[in-house]
């Protein structure tokens, strides 16, 4: 507080933005009372109308899928090098820039998505080669030290060379059609498309881990990076790789986000923290406890907006506090 | 005074206090003084985490949580209550203290990362609560309306010359306790624990009990941080609990040095000095703390403090072979 960090306390935290579609106006409860942080009628209310559950479903699941696209890198990282990348969120955001640009210059969303996913996939190697890999081994707090100087670094630079305002990206015109309406609720085709790209993420990650050779080499460097180093594989090309994947799913989530969340310098700084939440949760290491856990977290982010509109981070925090305390290794994880 | 660590620190933080309350004497400068009563609460907070971080090994990221306890316990006790200044102030800590306990009897059986995080959901959850509870704290807008600064023998805190001589006062005192508590008995635990747990355990050190007692500590005396950060900024506000204030304590703590009891005032004082002066040339005070924190952390790969020692040791060591 002292050092009162200049960024924009107006902002919403996290991902809350998502959870009310910006167009169209969500039904009934736009009416919901703001002054009341507990509001279990509006709850109650709203899971006897299809309606209100097929539209909070929704939004919990864009910012549930968003999440894993981030907690997946960070989860992954973690897992084959040991490293806490406190600097995931930057990806994120440089993602989210850099797509903005391309689109600009290109005009084609499917290219601006393209250019932020790979922009920050080789934006991880060289993050990973140039000062992670300087720190290997050292104090947790030493990584932390030198993730959170660049998340500084880049935060400005983000500001000189886009402006420290808000930018929109606006809906891809493909997309600016009406609406989908299932059952009464409001789906947007383009929340639709970005589950179902994530969702095909997912699986491609999954399967890619368990059936390909990299993913065998990965997940053999995750319990014993010595043994693979010495059976003949380059784990320094495997640690950059890993990092590329890494980097290049948070810029992916970024370039996916920007359409619906405005882009900010520091905007970084909130998914980090959430995507840290969903990776302990789902167990350090483990991509399927980071996908069931994002999806939880993406759930009480949409329904908490009904019923504890001012305390749906207190309530993520609870259920943090409350999973580890009954399975300190997270839901997946394995007991060290 | 070798054989008498205690005397030596005791003789060292009144020579320090003697210089700081001495100054206003020879030259006023406002700027000066708001730095020394924003660096006495700093440096409480950072040296009460390094207890845990530097002390005992524990990586606490939600330290900020016993900053903003503090801070909201003694300005609501002013507030709603008669009680005087120091009254408040010990009672404050005392809230505090318990608040750390209960947490801390929470998480300290939890491995190092979980550990980590843990404390830092805590610290998120006391965050929430203070934003949406808002007729008590105010919510996001913090405890406003300002804290009376009530005169205690004859001590007026809204004059900036006596704020600063309370907050260096207070803040050596604390310094001189938690010197004492990491060079007790209890301090060599924590060490040994930091060093070896299995040892420690093994020697009949019950783990979670010292754990228990170090973190509870450290959280009373980041409340006490706390309490003097209230005072100056008369009001408290949610950023003293938010997350980036629990980072700038471990900044503080890595660029001064972990393993030296002065660093973290140290660092405390280089991290405001360099926000002042950074602030006042550009606005883009992030990026130049940046590049120093990749600079020093790469280039030192220690705190400042640790590494002027490794320094001098190495040319003890070269003049011993010699």
């Amino acid at each position: 507080m002292f050092l009162s960090p200049a960024r924009g306390r107006g902002q919403v935290r996290g991902l809350q933005a998502l959870c009310v579609p910006p167009h169209p106006p969500s039904p009934p409860l736009g009416e919901r009372r703001k002054n009341r942080s507990m509001d279990f009628e509006a709850l109650g209310a709203c899971f006897t109308t299809a309606a209100c559950v097929v539209t909070q479903t929704t939004s919990g699941l864009i910012v549930g899928m968003l999440l894993f696209l981030v907690a997946a890198g960070v989860t992954l990282i973690f897992g084959v090098l040991k490293v806490v990348n406190f600097a995931h969120g930057t990806f994120y955001m440089l993602g989210g820039y850099v797509a903005y640009s391309a689109l600009n210059v290109t005009g084609s969303y499917t290219l601006a998505v393209l250019a932020g996913a790979l922009a920050m996939a080789a934006f991880g190697v060289l993050f990973e080669r140039a000062l992670i890999s300087r720190v290997y081994g050292s104090n947790v707090l030493m990584q932390l030290l030198i993730c959170y100087a660049v998340v500084l670094i880049f935060d400005d630079l983000v500001k000189i060379v886009w402006g420290p305002e808000f930018h929109a990206m606006g809906m891809p015109p493909a997309f600016q059609v009406p609406p989908l309406f299932i059952a009464g609720g409001v789906v947007p085709p383009f929340y639709a498309v970005l589950i179902a790209i994530a969702a095909l993420i997912a699986i491609v990650l999954g399967l890619g881990l368990s059936r390909t050779r990299l993913g065998k080499t990965v997940r053999a460097a995750a319990i014993n990076p010595q043994m693979v180093s010495a059976l003949g594989v380059n784990t320094t090309l495997l640690f950059a790789i890993v990092f590329a994947i890494g980097g290049g799913l948070a810029g992916l989530a970024g370039a996916l986000a920007a359409p619906v969340r405005s882009l900010s310098p520091g905007m970084g700084f909130s998914i980090l923290i959430e995507s840290f939440i969903v990776t302990v949760i789902g167990g350090m290491g483990s991509i399927a406890g980071a996908l069931v856990s994002a999806l939880l977290i993406g759930m009480v982010r949409g329904f908490g907006t009904i019923g504890f509109p001012k305390f749906t981070d207190g309530l993520i925090y609870i259920v943090m506090i409350a999973i580890l305390l009954t399975r300190p290794q997270g839901l997946f994880g394995r007991r060290q | 005074m070798r054989e008498r660590p205690a005397l030596r620190d005791a003789l060292i933080a009144l020579a320090a206090l003697v210089v700081v309350l001495a100054i206003p004497f020879v030259h006023r400068s406002p700027a000066f003084e708001d730095f020394v009563i924003r660096v006495s609460a700093m440096a409480l907070f950072a040296t009460s985490l390094n207890l845990l971080v530097g002390t005992t090994g524990m990586v606490s990221f939600g330290h900020g949580m016993f900053y903003g306890f503090g801070a909201y316990a003694f300005g609501l006790l002013m507030q709603m209550t008669d009680l005087s200044l120091p009254v408040a102030a010990v009672l404050a800590v005392a809230m505090t203290t318990v608040a750390a306990l209960v947490v801390g009897a929470i998480c300290v059986r939890l491995g190092s990362d979980y550990f980590a995080f843990v404390t830092l959901a805590f610290q998120m959850l006391f965050y929430s609560v203070i934003i949406s509870w808002q007729s008590l704290t105010g919510g996001d807008q913090g405890l406003r309306g300002g804290i009376p600064r009530r005169e205690f023998f004859g001590f007026e805190l809204t004059s900036q010359l006596n704020l600063y001589q309370f907050c260096a006062v207070v803040a050596v005192l604390g310094l001189l306790a938690l010197r004492h508590i990491s060079e007790s008995r209890f301090g060599r635990t924590l060490r040994m624990i930091r060093d070896n747990e299995h040892r420690a355990a093994f020697l009949g050190v019950v783990l979670w009990r010292a754990r228990l007692g170090a973190f509870t500590l450290a959280g009373g005396f980041a409340g006490l941080g706390g309490v003097l950060a209230a005072l100056f900024v008369s009001g408290a506000y949610p950023e003293l609990a938010d997350w980036p204030n629990s980072g700038q304590a471990i900044f503080a703590v890595m660029l001064g040095g972990i393993g030296s009891f002065l660093g973290p005032t140290l660092g405390a004082m280089i991290l405001l000095a360099l926000n002042d002066a950074v602030t006042r040339v550009t606005e883009y005070h992030g990026l130049v703390l940046g590049l120093v924190i990749l600079v020093s952390a790469l280039g030192l790969r220690r705190g400042v403090l640790d590494y002027l020692r490794l320094i001098r040791s190495r040319r003890v060591s070269s003049r011993e072979v010699r």
